[in-house]
């Protein structure tokens, strides 16, 4: 009962702080706009789509990069929340948080439900906004995608706390989240299908395939056709709860706190 | 699980045999000491003797490796977090989300607690009330002065009726007459409430007659008595006299 208080404190002062940020909102709207109208409309003709599963016709190039964009939206919130959290534990108010009389796994687990439930927050407005701009999205999609976000989202949020514990320093967080981010997205099945990847490099194919994000956007792809992509949801069910209890046990916060402070 | 009916003999807060190093630095050096509940007890000690790494250790932040801490009869080692119900905290550096209001950071602070809503708002009411801040419920922290917020804190600490509050330096950065309004509020709370007060300062004005201390230096606790026993100790008449030979003698 104390952990679940706990837990709703925790998602609602995140969804306060988020509604403070309204930068934050926006610009986590914008940036799949940009690449679903800008982007895929000049891809559109340059590349060939075959028809492959879970797609049953031939689908336009923006109907194949909303998954991904989708899976975007959650990998840059998961590292917004990463950096809040560095923030947080900079700030002091990680202190209130850990000084809960809860265990610290549940605390910090409370702290990445919150994440993940800002980010499903910010995939339905966008793909609300993908709907008026008259993307193909299928509207009997819109639910089944929703456990999808929830494992998807704790995955990438996970990978999130695990790099806020393992950097020290708020300077440092801007060169890592480029090295991290930008990787992730472009050597995934985000913008191209593997077999596209494959016909340019064997090599960049492969990595597409082991890639942990590629199989969050495989799982929100298959769940928006009302399908299950086993494979994916393993690896996206496996990898998330390795993230995050290496996140839990790498977190010390004696390390952090140390930095720069008298005794 | 401490019984209640015994909880007046047992200490509100017991460090015993406690060391902490940073690495190969040690900061802390085999540390005893209890506070009964409803004491105050003032932890002196200049920048860098370990007063925050002691605070972090309390309040189960940082893990001990060697020594155990016992806030109200339950042990941090053996009851893990749970042992954390009974203390309140207020930390050097301020914690208020600075964009919520008072009311939200207070009320954040009661559900992390598990109190119910009417509850907590009854006493978030009363606490605020002492501390003279309850007209500023439904201002935004950011616009409330330093002096403000560390009451809100204080406020905020005492709001689950904790029977030990820590607090690290919270006259930091205050200017004097708000440091004095603070620093007698607090010395009045501590005989009220019954509620211990384990209070950490380098600044020895702070200290009341009455006061117990502890001195920590480098690490270790060098003194432990009233006013008078530090005198004796130290054979000086005056607080700073006896503080300067207590931190000097480990110098070299």
């Amino acid at each position: 009962m104390h952990a679940l208080m706990a837990l709703s404190a925790i998602g609602w002062r995140e969804l306060l702080r988020f509604v403070h940020q309204r930068e934050r909102f926006l610009s986590a709207l914008v940036r799949p706009l940009v690449w679903l109208i800008v982007f895929a409309a000049g891809f559109r003709a340059a590349l060939g789509l075959s028809i492959i599963p879970p797609y049953q016709t031939y689908i336009t190039y923006e109907v194949y990069i909303v998954p991904g964009l989708v899976a975007m939206i959650q990998l840059f919130n998961g590292m917004q929340s990463s950096l809040s959290m560095v923030y947080d534990q900079e700030m002091g108010s990680m202190r209130v948080l850990l000084t809960t009389p809860l265990p610290r796994w549940w605390l910090l687990l409370s702290k990445l439900l919150a994440g993940v439930a800002v980010s499903i927050l910010q995939v339905y407005a966008f793909l609300a906004v993908a709907l008026m701009f008259g993307i193909d999205v299928p509207m009997s999609g819109l639910l089944p995608i929703l456990p999808a976000l929830v494992l998807s989202g704790l995955m990438l949020g996970a990978v999130g706390m695990l790099l806020a514990s393992l950097i020290r320093q708020l300077e440092n967080f801007a060169g890592v989240m480029n090295f991290v981010i930008f990787p992730t997205f472009f050597l995934s099945t985000a913008l191209y299908p593997v077999w596209k990847m494959r016909e340019a490099s064997v090599q960049l194919a492969a990595i597409c395939e082991w890639n942990p994000f590629t199989h969050a956007v495989e799982l929100v792809r298959f769940a928006l056709y009302g399908q299950v992509a086993w494979l994916s949801l393993a690896v996206v069910v496996g990898c998330g709860l390795g993230f995050f209890l290496l996140a839990v046990w790498s977190f010390d916060p004696s390390r952090r706190f140390r930095a720069g402070r008298t005794a | 699980m401490a019984v209640s009916r015994t909880s007046d003999e047992i200490a509100a807060l017991h460090v015993a045999t406690l060391s902490f190093r940073y690495g190969q630095r040690l900061a802390l050096d085999n540390i005893n000491f209890a506070v009964a509940p409803g004491e105050t007890v003032i932890l002196l000690g200049p920048n860098g003797a370990g007063k925050t790494t002691l605070f972090s250790l309390i309040c189960g932040l940082f893990a001990s490796r060697q020594g155990d801490i016992s806030i109200a009869g339950r042990s941090l080692i053996n009851d893990g977090a749970a042992a954390l119900a009974p203390l309140g905290v207020v930390f050097q550096a301020q914690t208020l989300d600075l964009d919520l209001t008072v009311r939200q950071n207070l009320r954040y602070y009661c559900a992390l607690r598990g109190m119910g809503r009417a509850e907590a708002d009854s006493r978030i009411e009363a606490e605020l009330t002492r501390m003279k801040m309850a007209e500023r419920i439904d201002e935004k922290a950011r616009a409330l002065n330093g002096g403000h917020r560390r009451r809100v804190e204080i406020a905020r600490a005492m709001l689950h009726r904790p029977k030990i509050l820590l607090l690290d330096e919270p006259t930091v950065g205050l200017d004097i007459p708000t440091r004095r309004d603070l620093i007698e509020d607090l010395h009045k709370r501590g005989r009220e409430d019954g509620t211990a007060l384990l209070w950490a300062t380098h600044l020895i004005d702070e200290v009341a007659e009455a006061d117990r201390m502890l001195v920590l230096h480098k690490g270790r606790l060098v003194a432990d008595g009233s006013l008078t026993d530090l005198k004796r100790q130290t054979g000086t008449d005056k607080l700073d006299a006896a503080f300067a030979v207590l931190t000097r003698q480990e110098a070299a």
